[in-house]
C-alpha cells in the first residue's frame, strides 16, 4: 500500500468531503495564506478558494462561535484551533453551546461540525503550546471526540467526523503530522466510536490512543523480548467510549494497563479504570496501571520536558512491575 | 470610517401606515405583554419552574424589529426572549408548553424558559449564557452570504451584555467580512441588579459602533414606529450586502431581573414612574386614537383575540403531559 504522512491524510479528507458537499468549509488562524502552521492545508485555498479556506482574526471565540452559527444556519464548518490549547478560549462556546444545542432544543436542530485541536508535545513549545486536553471534553455529553494514532485513521476518522451530524472533537498531535503509514488509495471510513486492536497478545491489554499509542507498540516490543505478551488496544475514539473492546481484551489477557500524554490525574485512563472495576473487575488478576504525565504543567526546559513525558520505556517498566 | 451614532425619531405622522402593520404592532405588543403577565402569575403560583425573566416594558424593540424580518432571516436571543419569540412567530401552544416543563414544548421539556428555540421561523435559540448570542448570529450570517442568500441575522443583548468579550470578537468578525448581522442592544437600564451606568464605560452602548465602522443608530426602544423605522432603513442596506449594524433602543425593564426578584436595588416609585408615563403600548394606544388610525373597538378586539390565544395556550401547556423519564437520554445524539 501507499505511505502517505498524517498531515497529507488530513488533508485528503478535506479534500475529498469539500469536493463533494459545497457545504462544507474551514476557518481558523493561518489557514489560507500560510496553509496551517504544520502545514496541513496546504494547497486547500487554491483548490478551494479562501472563502471555503477561511483566514480569520485572531478570534476562538467567534471562530468557534460563528462555526455553530453557520452550522444551525445550513452549513457544515470546521473550526482549526491553531493550538488545542486555545480551546480554553472558546470554552462557552463549546461546552455550552456546540455540545447542547441539540439536547437543550428537544432535537429540533442538529450541530453538525468538527473542531480540529492540534495538540500534545513537540519541539519543547511549553506550558501552553503542548497540552493534552481530550479527557476534559470526554466530560461533555453531547460531544464526539476522537483522536486518531496514524495516518489511515486520521484520514478516516476526519471524513466519517465531517459526515457526522453531531459536532466532532478531533484532537491531532502536533507531533503525528509528518509521521508516514499506509492509507489506502481507495475511500474509507474509520468507524466513530469503534477501538481497534493493533496488535494481539496474551498477557496484558495496552490501551492507548494518539501519538502515545505508537509508543505503546514499542514498549510491546520491547517486552516481548522479557517474555510478556500484550494486546494494544488504540482507542481511536475517547467519547462515545468502546469498552466492549476493552472488557473483551481483559476477558483475555487479564490484566489492564493505560497509557496516555495528558496528566495521569483525571485522565481517559481514570475513567477506563473505573469502567473496568465496574464492569469488568472479575476478569483482573492484577491492579490496573495507569501511565500518564505527572500533575504539573507543561515544563520548558529539555530535562524537564524529558522527565515529564511518557516514554515507551515509562510504559514497559510499568507493565514489568505487574508481572 | 462611520461617523457617530445617529439618534433618529419616529415618524412625525403615522397615517401613512396599513392598518394591517398597525395591527399587527397592536396585536404583538400586547400578546407579549398578556403572555407574560400570565407567565409571571403562574410562576408565582408555584405551576412553572426554573428561572424565568419577563420582558415587560420592552414589547415595541422587539415588536419593531422582527416586523422587518421574515421567517428566513434568523434571531439569536437571550435569557429574556420570550417577547422575540412571540414577535418572531413561534406558536404560542408549544411556547407555553415549554416553559411548563412539558413534552409537547418546543424542546419536549428539555430547555425551560431560558432555552426556548423554534427553527422552523429562524428563531435559533435562547441562549441562556448572557452574551452567548453574538457569535452563533455572525455565523449565521456568514452562512447567509456563503450561500448567497438575501436573509439576515439578528442578535439581541442587554446594556449588561454589551460588555461582554464576545460582542468585540463577533462585531470584530461581522465587519471585517461585511456580514448582514444586526446587532441589537436593548438598553433597559439595568444589568441584572446593577445600574448599567456604573459598569459600562459609555453612556450610549452604540457609541461602540464607530470602533467596529458600523453604523450605529439610537432609538427610543418604546416608541414601536421609531424602532421599526430605524430598523427598516438597516435592514434594506443589510439586504444589499452592506454589512453589519448596531441598533440601540433605549427601554426600561418594567419587572425585576427573574420574577421573584426583592428589588432591593430600585425604589417603587421609579418603576412607577415609567410604568405610568412611558409604556410602550399605552403610547401607542394615545398615538393612534389620537391620530385617528385605529379606533378604541378596533384596539379592543385584537385585546380580546389576544387573551383567547394566550388562555388556550396556557389551557394546553396545562393539559399536557410532562416528559416521560425514558425520554432523558433522547437527542442526545442524532
Amino acid at each position: 500500500m501507499r505511505e502517505i504522512t498524517f498531515s497529507q491524510a488530513t488533508l485528503e479528507a478535506m479534500q475529498e468531503e469539500m469536493s463533494r458537499d459545497s457545504n462544507v468549509f474551514i476557518m481558523g488562524e493561518d489557514i489560507a495564506r500560510q496553509g496551517g502552521i504544520f502545514g496541513q492545508f496546504k494547497g486547500l485555498p487554491d483548490q478551494f478558494g479562501s472563502d471555503r479556506v477561511k483566514d480569520t482574526p485572531i478570534t476562538e471565540t467567534a471562530i468557534l462561535g460563528a462555526c455553530v452559527g453557520a452550522a444551525l444556519a445550513g452549513m457544515r464548518p470546521i473550526a482549526d484551533m491553531h493550538f488545542a490549547d486555545f480551546m480554553g478560549v472558546c470554552m462557552d462556546e463549546i461546552y455550552n453551546q456546540m455540545a447542547k444545542i441539540h439536547y437543550m432544543f428537544g432535537g429540533q436542530k442538529t450541530v453538525p461540525m468538527v473542531l480540529r485541536a492540534p495538540d500534545g508535545l513537540i519541539n519543547q513549545a511549553a506550558a501552553q503550546h503542548s497540552q493534552s486536553i481530550e479527557s476534559w471534553f470526554m466530560h461533555v455529553p453531547g460531544l464526539k471526540v476522537v483522536i486518531p494514532s496514524n495516518p489511515a485513521d486520521a484520514k478516516g476518522l476526519l471524513k466519517s467526523a465531517i459526515r457526522d451530524d453531531n459536532p466532532v472533537v478531533y484532537f491531532e498531535h502536533k507531533s503525528l503530522f509528518r509521521m508516514s503509514g499506509p492509507v489506502p488509495e481507495e475511500e474509507f471510513f474509520t468507524p466513530i466510536g469503534k477501538a481497534k486492536v493493533v496488535k494481539e497478545g496474551k498477557d496484558v491489554t495496552l490501551v492507548s490512543y494518539s501519538l502515545c499509542f505508537n509508543h505503546c507498540l514499542q514498549a510491546a516490543e520491547m517486552l516481548e523480548k522479557d517474555g510478556i505478551s500484550v494486546e494494544c488496544v488504540d482507542l481511536r475514539t475517547i467519547s462515545p467510549i468502546d469498552k466492549e473492546t476493552i472488557l473483551e481484551s481483559i476477558a483475555k489477557t487479564s490484566r489492564l494497563a493505560i497509557a496516555h500524554e495528558a496528566v495521569k490525574q483525571g485522565g481517559v485512563g481514570a475513567e477506563i479504570s473505573a469502567i473496568v472495576a465496574e464492569e469488568g473487575i472479575d476478569y483482573l488478576d492484577a491492579p490496573i496501571t495507569r501511565v500518564g504525565a505527572p500533575f504539573t504543567p507543561v515544563p520548558f526546559a529539555k530535562p524537564l520536558e524529558q522527565a515529564y513525558r511518557v516514554t515507551p520505556e515509562k510504559i514497559a517498566n510499568a507493565i514489568k512491575g505487574m508481572f | 470610517m462611520c461617523a457617530k451614532p445617529v439618534r433618529k425619531k419616529g415618524p412625525s405622522s403615522i397615517k401613512k401606515y396599513d392598518k394591517e402593520l398597525l395591527e399587527h404592532f397592536y396585536e404583538t405588543m400586547v400578546k407579549i405583554r398578556y403572555f407574560e403577565t400570565n407567565i409571571e402569575k403562574k410562576f408565582l403560583a408555584g405551576e412553572i419552574p426554573g428561572f424565568v425573566h419577563l420582558y415587560i416594558g420592552e414589547e415595541a424593540t422587539g415588536t419593531g424589529i422582527m416586523s422587518n424580518l421574515t421567517k428566513n432571516d434568523y434571531i439569536e436571543t437571550t435569557h429574556r426572549g420570550h417577547g422575540h419569540t412571540i414577535a418572531k412567530g413561534a406558536d404560542l401552544k408549544k411556547m407555553m408548553a415549554e416553559i411548563f416543563g412539558k413534552k409537547t414544548g418546543f424542546c419536549k421539556g428539555k430547555g425551560g424558559s431560558m432555552h426556548i428555540a423554534d427553527f422552523s421561523v429562524g428563531m435559533l435559540g435562547a441562549n441562556g449564557i448572557v452574551g452567548g448570542g453574538y457569535t452563533l448570529a455572525t455565523g449565521a450570517g456568514l452562512a447567509c452570504k456563503m450561500l448567497g442568500r438575501k436573509d439576515i441575522s439578528v442578535v439581541f443583548f442587554g446594556d449588561g451584555a454589551s460588555n461582554r468579550g464576545t460582542f468585540h470578537e463577533a462585531a470584530n468578525m461581522a465587519s471585517a467580512w461585511d456580514l448582514p448581522v444586526l446587532f441589537v442592544c436593548e438598553n433597559n437600564q439595568w444589568a441584572s441588579t446593577t445600574p448599567y451606568l456604573t459598569t459600562t464605560s459609555v453612556e450610549d452602548i452604540a457609541d461602540r459602533a464607530q470602533g467596529y465602522d458600523m453604523p450605529g443608530v439610537i432609538v427610543d426602544g418604546n416608541d414601536v414606529f421609531a424602532v421599526y423605522e430605524a430598523t427598516k432603513q438597516l435592514v434594506e442596506k443589510m439586504r444589499n450586502g452592506e454589512g453589519p449594524a448596531l441598533l440601540e433602543c433605549k427601554t426600561y425593564r418594567i419587572k425585576g431581573h427573574f420574577v421573584g426578584d426583592p428589588e432591593k436595588y430600585r425604589t417603587k416609585e421609579e418603576v412607577q414612574k415609567v410604568s405610568d408615563e412611558n409604556d410602550p403600548i399605552v403610547r401607542f394606544e394615545q398615538r393612534v386614537l389620537e391620530e385617528k388610525v385605529m379606533d378604541r373597538k378596533e384596539l379592543d378586539e385584537i385585546k380580546d383575540r389576544v387573551v383567547k390565544e394566550v388562555d388556550e395556550a396556557i389551557k394546553f401547556a396545562t393539559e399536557s403531559p410532562e416528559p416521560d423519564p425514558s425520554e432523558l437520554y433522547q437527542d442526545l445524539y442524532v
